[in-house]
Parts: structure tokens; C-alpha cells; sequence
């Protein structure tokens, strides 16, 4: 498809470890999913499918790879992966971790606490259990029922309530300790790790047998290259969108650079604000487990955010990068980006430039990307203590559920109260996430009071004339964002503010 | 040691944990299998005029593409009305109708194809009618309106002291089985075929796929072993695709699969229907109900389906608990442009019920009463005239006073009202609401013949026991309490009974697994095929034992009598030496039925199993958010064959019902029709942070008075009933946010919007 130097690195297979052994593939088109590759050609059944839009978590799978030559799981859904993106990696599902015959200890706490019923989730609960179990056993501690829910956020069951679900979390840590052998998983990837970069290539038989290629560079300045050489090409992240695209709306994926590979773009480094203040660097591929928790770090408030972001799986296969380039106006990374005064900085060959990041979005998913230019971080400034900063998210359900609106409220208050600035930024409210700014305006240099708020919740209808979907209808949305105005008020005041309990209903949870 | 009221693990509880469980899809697919997927149509309401096959035979992989033309026999999936086409052949009811297959060489190929309907299809639009209450002014039904009245309702009306009139609405529900509708035909010899399908409903496919073949129901063999949950889902509307892969697989000559994609789940099959209610209440200052005339309108969507039955049943479950002396329900199936509405977990019964909920609250509120006291003033009482149901069945075994009873001392009711007052009085933005419901739902199908199911009960000679039956295994636990039974019977270790697929060349002329009857009718006739093979076997081991036969007995394993043992494997050794027959087929009719259908009278059910919730919610007044914090559960399973199973249900059940009523929400786009909610990541079902973290469970330990297996009671269904308790105190807090006496309004799913909006009511 081109003749650029950087494809003239010469097509390779596919190599994974799986099974217990290094599989190689190379006949499958690059937009086969991990899913259909288990299901239809390693005839690995146990990972079922249930939604194919990473929602369900029926096919839940654990990846490995060597971080520091430490063998790191994380539980992702099988349905939004493609294939190559395994390149290098191990692929552990249920029929890795024991038999019906010899049970480990997360499906023999399953077993004895009655937790399947019809049994369809069951693998998908039982994987995303085991990367729990991994994760607490490698660090000497034990799960709150609490954080066991917060693991479980992307797999529904629909038979059991859960209850006894959550009761399996905490008994399989009961048994005696059974972690999965990580040594000829972690041998194997050093042996992968020798191959070089992956250029893969395969006919596509839902487009006349088209040879699709998928290009996976491991450094900034490969993918910079490749980039600029295929400004057609489509970059792939961490695919929980574009795998939709494929699934669901059959859209032509073409050509692929994945960002994956490229270790320099997951980082995530203090790195200071151009005052000198405190700032933060996340690299465009930083998974959004990673991106958010290094966020919660430097703001709490975003906590909740953090955890109502999708779902773990998807977390840790999605990337801030990803989300932030998608820019759907119903994204919950950019609200809280922007209010935090983030640019984002832009990468075409070995030019950078920076933007701030509410700049950077045009309009309904277009946004100021130069052809040949990718993402290559988030850099914000960190906030700074003792000033009001409050995230609220509104949907339907707690976990793992679209933004009704998504609003991220930042305040600089002199020492007199006054309000010398403000970031009030909404999701969901319009074609593109965006600062209120006549709200704005009617704070800016006002003594902040609960007139203040008022004048700023009226503004709101000037700023925003949101849509009526599925979600919500324009009139609650845009009666929460000035209700929203008010509580900000309410939990910032400086005479008697409300604390999270008195103000917040998910607040109730940890103390379960 | 006994087999029946044991906690035992779900029979395929290790091959769930494994992954080795299969599923239809999970079967090794035969050489030369084809892939299936459909073409939907692109409007709610017109006429089919062309579809472009040409555009669609070229597409890559594809290697048929069928019409309504193409099906030999009658084009009609439709259990009981012939109005149910399985590809839509002039007339377009709703957007997501199936109007042609394609089967291709692989699953994507297959939908990459049938995505280019809108291309294909060309049709005619009309417009569509999208709400029932639209229909409904339209006249325009399923089947004809249903009325079940007791009394004179206007005469009582006219001269209560109180008046209520009022308006509801309650949205549907989708099933979302996490396995999604799936069957895989396998051409057989001589013109038949083998079908794998995900249904509850294994003899109605094999007839409707013998129908759409132009066959005898001999010619066709379906099997299930295990479903990814049914809910209903899969009674009536597995039908579609098993008939769809029957007929490619019978034309082709080849093995084809019909998996459906989730997104075309949704916007195909049918769900939970939603209810518009207009009722009026007379009744006196101390809540006491004196005349009750309702209106109940379901909308059906484009087909009957099973909506007379399920009406049948909301119109016999408007009473709940109560007592109603003068009463006139009013049903209309209403007829829309969407999904066929269908069985869903309670089928009916929870939206009858539902409304006599929510209009016994309102009469508390009004008269600034407890509700739980005015329900409990309500009751069915055990004295002639206040324990007969509209329909006329009388109540029996009433346990409502006793159960309520015990589920307020336990959940510390009284002491937590007057702590959430206090809290309410002190939060500024946080309100808490508290409610406890009460549930009575009646076993048995309302159709009195299909109260009937049969077991056939193989035991080899090396003692090992193999079990069928007519109902089908959707993660109840059905084939786990079959299997105990049998042990029971036979006096054996649940290792020496295995339960094999649901299968129509075993057992023939099976009811649906449906209306939560499955261990009631199937573990009578499971227990019936044992004891005959008992009765076989017990000359034979008195003989051995050199006793009579009344003092063999069948424990452990070992066939005894005194001091004397051998085991179960040296008697059926024995005695199939002496060629005693060691199978036998088993049966079982539900007695003393009967049922009026036209006058909706009788005594449908057998009996009633009763429960009663506790739930306590917080919200959010500035935006409607609200969750549960706190639900204690009472339910009454009868004397349980098996309480970790019978737990599982309630608790299962309770918390879909309470999604329902919260975050459950279905969307149709009001010009097209689209439901826009179509998939998970727009219908929001539970996870494991909607379950109150503090949440209590018992069952109410009480035998069955009726003689059912083992006096169990069947427990799939009435749980569902207990969610209510969640809705009602969303309402309850609400309405903590009003005046004294203030009704809000507060339509269900009670979304954070629709709380809000209530909230700005009060």
C-alpha cells in the first residue's frame, strides 16, 4: 500500500504466548478480534461472547507482558482487541487458570459460594477475580468487599445479584495459595521480546481478499516516521472505539499504526509547568488506569471520576491519549483535563507543539490534528491545594455508564474570595466538551457566594442548549448543570461547606 | 443422609468455573457449517416493495440469501396466534424486523452482508404507531380488551368516602440473557434435522420449525442442554431463529448457525411489557380499599406473542395481597410498530401488582398513614369473604401476616422509620426513603393443560442413573433439583445421578420451562419415573434380602432391610439379571385446575408463594442520582429442595426487579422507532455496586400446604416482586422532600431524571 521506508520492514506473523506455548499467526486479517481468534480458531470456548462492545466482560481475558522484566497482568475484554495487538504478549484465559477436574482457588471459591448460575458471565467473572487475586497476592494485601465491586464494574450477571459473587472474592483468599506459574510465561516473552518490531500483513476477505497491513514501531521516533510516511493511516490505541467500529458499524479500518508498542508514549513523569509549578506528563499511551490514577494522585477529587470511567477492562486497555484524540463530546477525560488547565502536545516528525486542550477541539469529533501530527501526551500544571475543585458525573447508573453531562468545576479564589478564575467545563452539554464561558464570566472577579454560583447556574442556559437522547433529555441536563452550580457552592463555601457525605450519595460506599 | 433440602452446588457449577460448560455455540462445529445473520428492516411501519438480492448475493463469503418466499411451509413463528411472520413478507411492523438471511461462509461475512439492508430493502413508509397509548386511543390491539370485575365497582366508587384517580406508567424490560439467542441445524437422513437452540421452550420449536418446513414434528429433533439465561427471552422467540436456521440448513444441505449479534438481539426479539395505567380508588379514612376500577395497557408491540396470557396474568395479580371487594379491571393489548412484547420473569404478574403498590401508597400519603399500615389493613384475611381472589380462588395457607410480621421485627422497621425522619430532618441535600412490600403470586401456568411434564429415568447396571426431563436448564438450578429428587427417591449419592440435555426425542410434548413451575412439574414426574423403577426393584431386593417389601429401604446408596444391607449396584445387577425393566418414563398433571379463559375465573394456580422487601434508598435532590442502601428479604420457598439454589433465585431476582424499576430504561426514537437503547452500553442492568451493600436474606421456612415435591415451592418468578420495595422508597424519599400528605408522581424506571423531575413536583 506504500512504498515509505518504514514499511519496507518486511511483514512478520503474529507471535503470542498462549495455551503454553508461543503461538505464530499470520493468515488472519489484522481486524480479526481476540475473541473471534479464541472462539472460531484456537477453539478455546471458554471465553464467551455476550456483547462484543466491551460492556458485559463475558470475555474477559488476562494479558501479559514484561514490565521491567516483571511479568504484569491486566484483565481487558477479548472482543475489542485485535489480534496483532498480542504481538509480544501472553494470552491467559480461564481454560489457563484449572479444569473442572482441578479447580485453583478463584473457581473453587466460585464453586463453593454458589456464584454461577446460569454460568455464562462465569468465566469472564472468574478471570477479572483471578487478576484481583494476582494483584493482592503479589501485594501481601486483601480486597475490601467494596474494591472487589469496583474490580468487578465490567461484568454483569444477570442471574445472581452478585451477592454470592463478592462473597468468592473474599473466600479465595482463604485457600491455600495457588498464583498462576509465571515462569514459562515470563521466559517466553523474553524470547518474544527478540523479534523484531511487528509489520503485519494479511488478506482481508470482507474486502475482496485486500492485503491490510498493521504496523506496530516500538520507538517515538519510528512511529513519528511512519506516521508522516502513512498520513492516511489509521492510529490505533487501545482499540475499546475502533473495535466497535469494526464490530458493530463495519466501517473500513484500512491500514493500522499501532501505538501500543511504543514504550516512550506510556509514560507518565513529573514535569514542570512552564510558571515553574508542578506538572504532570502523560504520555498519549498511558492506559487509563494508569493515566487516572496518577490524576487522582495529584487532584482526589477525581476519584470517583477515576472509577466510574468505564470499567476496569476497558481501562486497562484504553488510553488517555485515545480518549482525548477521540474527543466525544461525552468523554469524561477532557472535562477533566481542561479544568485542569491541560495542553496537549501535538508530535509530527520531530516537531512538537502544544495546545491547550479546550483549543483543540473543533467541533462534533473533528478536532485540530494536522495530517502526518499524533498525540503524544496530556501536560497539565498541578492544581493547587486548598482552592475548589469538584468532578461530578451523572448517568444512570454508577459504574460503567455514558455521561447524561460530566462537569469538572476549577476555581481560583484570591485570599479575599474572590474569584480570579474559573474552569467550568461540561461534558454532554454540547457538540464538543467545553467551558461555560458566560458561567464563567459571571464569576470572574465576583466574591464567591451562593449569588455568585446563582448568576453563574442562570448563565449556564446561554452557554449550553443541550440534546435530548437516550440519556436524558435537554431540560434535566441542563437543570443538573445548574443544579450542579449550586453544590459546588454548597460543598466549597467557606462558612460550614457540606462534606462528601452530606452532599454525595456514592460517598455512603466505602463505609459498606 | 438426605438428598432434597441440602444446599448442593448447581450440577454444572465446576464446568461454569472451568469454561468447560457448553453452550450452543460452544459445540464443535460440523465440517462445511454456514453462518447465518439477518437483514432488518429499516422502518417502524410500511410496505416491503423489493430487496435487491443481486446487491446481496454478490457480497463476499455469501452463499444464499433467503426470503419469506423461500420457506416451504407456513411463514408464521407466532406461538399462538398465527400473526408472527418469521421474514417479514409485504407488511413492515417495526424497525428491526427480520425481512431476509444470509448465510455466508463465516459469521462476519454473514453480517457484514445482511448490514446493507438499508441498501437492500426497498419499501414504502407508513407511519408508525409507537406508544400504546397511541394504540390504545387508536383502538387499535393485539387481541380483543379483557375485563375481570367483581362487584360494582361504580356503585362502590360513587359512594366511598375517599376518591383517588390516577395515571401510571412503568417501561418495559429487557431480558438480557448474557448468552444471546442462537441455533445451529444440522441436516439429518431422510429429510430431518438435528437443531442445538438456546430455548425454554424445546417442543414449540420442534413444531413451529416443522410447520415452516411443511413437516411432521418426527422429522425434527431439538436439543438444549444449557441456556446463558432465558428470563422468558427464550419461550416464544427462540422460535425465529431456529426456524430461520432450519430452513437454510434443510436448502443447503448443510450445517447452519444463527448466533445473533447483541445490537440485533435487542432490536429484534421482544421484552418485559410496559404498562400505562388510569385507575380510580374509593376507599375510607383508614385506607381500607372499598372499589378498585383500573385500566391496564400493555403495549404488545407489532404481534400477539404471548401478551394475552401475560395479560391474563397482570389482570390476576392486580390484587397482590388485597382484599378488593368491588373491583373492574379493564385489559388492552395494545398494538404498536416495536419488538414483540413477550414473557419476561413474572410475565405480567409484577405489572398487575405494581399498580396496586403504587395506589395503595398513594392512599397512605393522602391520608398521612404508614403504607405498610394501610397494606396490612388491606390483607387477604383468613375469614369467609375477604379471602377470595376477583377470580375466585380462594386463599389458602395465607401467609402474608405472619411473613410481614416476621420481616418487620427482623429488619428493625418501626426503629428505622423514626432514624430515617430524623436523618431527613438534618440533610439539607440527601434524603433516605424507606418501604416494605409485600408479594403473593400464584403457581401454575394460567393455561390449565400445560400443567402437565414428564421424566424419563435410565438406571445401568452398574447402578448409575441417567435423568431427562421436559424442562430445560437456564442457571435455576432445575436439573440440580430433578437430580436430587431422583437420589432421594433411589436413595443415592448425587454422584450416581446425572442429568442429560432436554431433548425432544426424549421426552415429547413438553411445556415451556416457564412460570416458575420447572422443579414442581418436572421433579413430580422425575419422582414418579423413580418410584416406578423403586416399585420394580423392591420384589427383588426383598427376595435378596429374604424380607418383605415393606421393609426395604433405599438410603445411602445401600438397599437394607434390619441388619442387612447390599448395595444399589448389586440390586439393579440382580435384577437386571431377572430382566426387570430399569427405566421408566414418569408423569405428572398439576390437580384440581380449572379456568375460565373467557371469564377469566377459576382456580388457575395451585397454590401462592408469598415474600415480602424491606428496602431503604438515598437520593439526591439536586440531581435525582439514588441508590439502595439497604434490603432484608423475606421469602417464602416452601420447605426448600435445595436453599443455596432457592437463595440464588430470590436474591437474583430481587435485584433484576429493582434494576427495572431504577436504571433500566427503554428508549425509542419517537420519529423512527429506533429503540436507541440497544445494547449495554446503553441499557443499563445492575453490577455489583447496585446491590445494597447491606443486604439480608432468609427464607421463610414454612412446608407447602399443597402437595408439591417435597412441599418446596416454586421460586423463579414471585422474588422479582420483592424489587417493588426499591421503587416504593424512591417514593418514599420524594416525597420526604414535600409537605405533609404530599402524592408525588414518580413514573418507573425511576432514572435519576424521572426522580428529579418528582422531586420538582412536590
Amino acid at each position: 500500500m506504500s512504498t515509505s521506508p518504514p514499511t519496507t520492514i518486511a511483514p512478520r506473523p503474529i507471535r503470542f504466548f498462549q495455551g503454553g506455548e508461543i503461538r505464530s499467526v499470520q493468515d488472519l486479517a489484522p481486524s480479526t478480534t481476540v475473541l473471534q481468534w479464541l472462539r472460531e480458531h484456537a477453539h478455546c470456548t471458554g471465553t464467551k461472547e455476550g456483547c462484543a462492545e466491551g460492556d458485559c466482560g463475558a470475555c474477559t481475558v488476562l494479558l501479559g507482558e514484561l514490565v521491567d522484566g516483571q511479568l504484569q497482568l491486566r484483565n481487558v475484554n477479548a472482543c475489542t482487541q485485535f489480534l496483532p495487538t498480542l504481538d509480544g504478549l501472553a494470552l491467559l484465559t480461564v481454560e489457563d487458570l484449572g479444569s473442572s477436574q482441578a479447580l485453583n482457588p478463584v473457581q473453587q471459591a466460585m464453586l463453593d459460594c454458589h456464584a454461577s448460575q446460569c454460568g455464562f458471565c462465569t468465566p469472564g467473572f472468574v478471570m477479572s477475580l483471578q487478576a484481583c487475586y494476582e494483584r493482592h497476592c503479589e501485594a501481601g494485601s486483601r480486597p475490601t468487599r467494596q474494591q472487589l465491586a469496583d474490580d468487578l464494574a465490567g461484568n454483569l450477571c444477570r442471574c445472581t445479584g452478585y451477592r454470592p459473587i463478592l462473597d468468592a472474592g473474599q473466600a479465595m483468599f482463604e485457600r491455600p495459595q495457588q498464583r498462576i506459574n509465571s515462569a514459562p510465561i515470563t521466559a517466553a516473552l523474553q524470547q518474544l521480546q527478540q523479534d523484531p518490531p511487528l509489520h503485519y500483513a494479511a488478506a482481508n476477505p470482507a474486502f475482496q481478499q485486500r492485503i491490510d497491513h498493521f504496523h506496530a514501531p516500538r520507538s517515538l521516533a519510528a512511529l513519528a516516521e511512519l506516521r508522516l510516511a502513512l498520513p492516511q493511516a489509521r492510529l490505533l490505541a487501545g482499540s475499546t472505539d475502533i473495535a466497535l467500529w469494526h464490530n458493530k458499524q463495519f466501517r473500513d479500518l484500512g491500514e493500522l499504526i499501532y501505538l501500543g508498542a511504543v514504550a516512550a508514549l506510556r509514560e507518565i513523569r513529573s514535569e514542570p509547568w512552564a510558571d515553574s509549578r508542578p506538572g504532570l506528563w502523560i504520555g498519549a499511551g498511558a492506559r487509563l488506569e494508569q493515566a487516572w490514577a496518577a490524576l487522582s494522585e495529584a487532584a482526589p477529587e477525581l476519584r470517583e471520576l477515576w472509577l466510574r470511567f468505564a470499567s476496569p477492562p476497558v481501562r486497562q486497555a484504553g488510553t488517555l491519549g485515545g480518549n482525548i484524540a477521540n474527543g466525544s463530546p461525552i468523554g469524561d477525560g477532557a472535562p477533566a483535563l481542561i479544568a485542569l488547565g491541560a495542553d496537549i502536545v501535538l508530535r509530527q516528525s520531530a516537531a512538537q507543539r502544544r495546545l491547550p486542550l479546550q483549543d483543540f477541539y473543533l467541533d462534533y469529533m473533528k478536532n485540530a490534528l494536522r495530517p502526518g501530527e499524533f498525540v503524544e501526551a496530556l501536560h497539565l500544571p498541578l492544581p493547587a491545594a486548598n482552592q475548589p475543585l469538584r468532578a461530578y458525573k451523572i448517568s444512570k447508573r454508577f459504574d460503567s455508564d455514558i455521561s447524561a453531562l460530566c462537569a469538572v468545576f476549577a476555581l481560583q479564589l484570591d485570599a479575599d474570595q474572590t474569584v480570579r478564575q474559573a474552569r467550568l467545563v461540561f461534558g454532554g452539554m454540547a457538540a464538543t466538551v467545553k467551558r461555560a464561558a458566560a458561567a464563567e464570566a459571571a464569576l470572574l472577579g465576583q466574591a464567591w457566594s451562593a449569588e455568585a454560583a446563582a448568576l453563574a447556574a442562570q448563565a449556564l442556559s446561554q452557554d449550553f442548549q443541550p440534546l435530548s437522547d437516550m440519556r436524558a433529555s435537554s431540560d434535566y441536563r441542563l437543570r443538573v448543570a445548574q443544579n450542579l452550580m449550586h453544590k459546588l457552592w454548597l460543598e466549597t463555601r467557606p462558612e460550614q461547606p457540606l462534606l462528601a457525605q452530606q452532599s454525595r450519595i456514592w460517598q455512603l460506599r466505602s463505609q459498606a | 443422609m438426605s438428598a432434597v433440602g441440602k444446599n448442593r452446588t448447581h450440577e454444572s457449577a465446576a464446568l461454569h468455573v472451568s469454561g468447560e460448560a457448553r453452550y450452543c455455540d460452544d459445540l464443535p462445529e460440523l465440517q462445511g457449517t454456514l453462518h447465518a445473520a439477518l437483514g432488518l428492516s429499516p422502518i417502524a411501519h410500511g410496505h416491503l416493495l423489493s430487496i435487491d438480492l443481486e446487491l446481496l448475493r454478490r457480497q463476499p463469503g455469501v452463499v444464499a440469501v433467503l426470503t419469506a418466499a423461500d420457506i416451504p411451509g407456513e411463514n408464521n413463528c407466532g406461538p399462538l396466534l398465527h400473526d408472527d411472520p418469521i421474514l417479514a413478507a409485504e407488511k413492515l411492523s417495526y424497525l428491526g424486523q427480520p425481512v431476509f438471511a444470509i448465510i455466508a461462509s463465516s459469521r462476519e461475512l454473514a453480517r457484514r452482508a445482511a448490514a446493507l439492508a438499508r441498501q437492500a430493502i426497498r419499501c414504502e413508509a407508513l407511519p408508525p404507531v409507537l406508544t400504546a397509548l397511541e394504540a390504545h386511543a387508536a383502538g387499535q390491539y393485539v387481541i380483543p380488551p379483557m375485563h375481570l370485575s367483581r362487584g360494582d365497582a361504580a356503585a362502590a366508587l360513587q359512594a366511598a368516602p375517599h376518591r383517588l384517580i390516577g395515571e401510571w406508567r412503568v417501561g418495559g424490560q429487557e431480558q438480557f440473557y448474557l448468552e444471546g439467542q442462537i441455533s445451529y441445524a444440522l441436516p439429518q437422513e431422510q429429510d430431518s434435522l438435528l437443531i442445538h437452540c438456546s430455548t425454554q421452550h424445546p417442543s414449540e420449536m420442534q413444531q413451529l420449525v416443522a410447520h415452516a418446513l411443511g413437516w411432521q414434528a418426527h422429522a425434527v429433533q431439538l436439543q438444549c442442554r444449557r441456556m446463558g439465561g432465558g428470563f422468558g427471552g427464550k419461550e416464544s422467540q427462540s422460535a425465529l431463529f431456529a426456524c430461520v436456521a432450519a430452513i437454510a440448513a434443510h436448502r443447503l444441505g448443510r450445517p447452519v448457525k444463527l448466533r445473533l449479534d447483541r445490537d440485533d438481539d435487542f432490536l429484534i426479539t421482544g421484552r418485559r411489557h410496559g404498562f400505562d395505567y388510569r385507575w380510580q380508588l374509593g376507599f375510607d379514612g383508614q385506607g381500607q380499599i372499598l372499589a378498585a376500577e383500573v385500566e391496564l395497557i400493555a403495549n404488545c408491540g407489532h404481534s400477539a406473542d404471548l401478551s394475552a396470557p401475560v395479560m391474563a396474568r397482570a389482570l390476576c395479580h392486580f390484587d397482590n395481597a388485597y382484599w378488593l371487594p368491588h373491583v373492574a379491571m379493564h385489559g388492552f393489548c395494545a398494538r404498536t410498530n416495536t419488538q414483540s412484547n413477550t414473557a419476561f420473569r413474572g410475565f405480567g404478574g409484577p405489572q398487575g401488582a405494581l399498580a396496586i403498590e403504587m395506589i395503595l401508597d398513594s392512599v397512605a400519603r393522602r391520608l398521612q398513614l404508614d403504607p405498610l399500615l394501610v397494606r396490612q389493613r388491606n390483607f387477604y384475611r383468613d375469614e369467609a369473604g375477604h379471602n377470595t381472589t376477583p377470580y375466585g380462588q380462594t386463599v389458602e395457607d395465607n401467609q402474608l401476616h405472619a411473613l410481614t410480621e416476621q420481616l418487620i421485627a427482623s429488619s428493625d422497621y418501626h426503629a428505622r422509620r423514626a432514624e430515617i425522619a430524623a436523618f431527613n430532618a438534618s440533610s439539607p441535600l440527601l434524603k433516605k426513603g424507606l418501604a416494605l412490600t409485600p408479594v403473593k403470586f400464584g403457581i401454575s401456568f394460567n393455561v390449565v393443560h400445560l400443567n402437565q411434564a414428564g421424566a424419563l429415568v435410565h438406571v445401568y447396571t452398574d447402578g448409575s442413573v441417567l435423568v431427562n426431563h421436559g424442562g430445560t436448564e437456564m442457571g435455576q438450578g432445575l436439573n440440580t433439583k430433578v437430580a436430587q429428587v431422583v437420589a432421594q427417591e433411589l436413595g443415592l449419592d448425587m454422584a450416581q445421578v446425572r442429568c442429560s440435555a432436554t431433548d425432544t426425542q426424549k421426552i415429547a410434548n413438553t411445556s415451556a420451562t416457564a412460570a416458575s413451575t420447572g422443579s414442581d412439574l418436572n421433579g413430580k414426574a422425575a419422582q414418579d419415573a423413580a418410584r416406578r423403577i423403586k416399585q420394580r426393584l423392591l420384589p427383588v431386593a426383598a427376595k435378596l434380602l429374604g424380607c418383605s417389601e415393606a421393609d426395604v429401604c433405599f438410603a445411602q446408596g445401600q438397599i437394607g432391610a434390619g441388619e442387612r444391607r447390599l448395595s444399589f449396584r448389586e440390586l439393579v445387577a440382580q435384577a437386571y439379571l431377572q430382566r426387570v425393566q430399569l427405566w421408566s418414563e414418569g408423569f405428572y398433571a398439576t390437580p384440581g385446575l380449572c379456568w375460565d379463559r373467557e371469564k377469566l375465573q377459576g382456580k388457575p394456580f395451585y397454590y401462592f408463594a408469598y415474600g415480602a422487601a424491606v428496602a431503604e434508598v438515598l437520593i439526591d435532590t439536586l440531581t435525582g442520582e439514588n441508590r439502595m442502601l439497604r434490603a432484608d428479604l423475606l421469602h417464602d420457598a416452601g420447605q426448600s429442595i435445595n436453599p443455596a439454589l432457592d437463595i440464588g433465585q430470590v436474591e437474583g431476582a430481587f435485584v433484576q426487579g429493582a434494576g427495572w424499576l431504577t436504571t433500566e430504561e427503554l428508549v425509542w426514537h419517537p420519529d423512527s422507532g429506533l429503540l436507541r437503547t440497544h445494547a449495554p452500553s446503553t441499557y443499563k442492568i445492575p453490577t455489583a455496586n447496585d446491590m445494597p451493600p447491606d443486604f439480608r436474606v432468609s427464607l421463610y421456612a414454612q412446608p407447602n400446604a399443597a402437595d408439591s415435591i417435597h412441599c418446596s415451592k416454586a421460586v423463579g418468578e414471585p422474588p422479582l416482586l420483592l424489587g417493588f420495595a426499591v421503587l416504593l422508597a424512591l417514593k418514599d424519599a420524594v416525597a420526604a422532600c414535600g409537605p405533609a400528605g404530599c402524592d408525588p408522581l414518580l413514573h418507573a424506571p425511576a432514572t435519576a431524571e424521572r426522580v428529579l423531575q418528582a422531586l420538582s413536583q412536590t
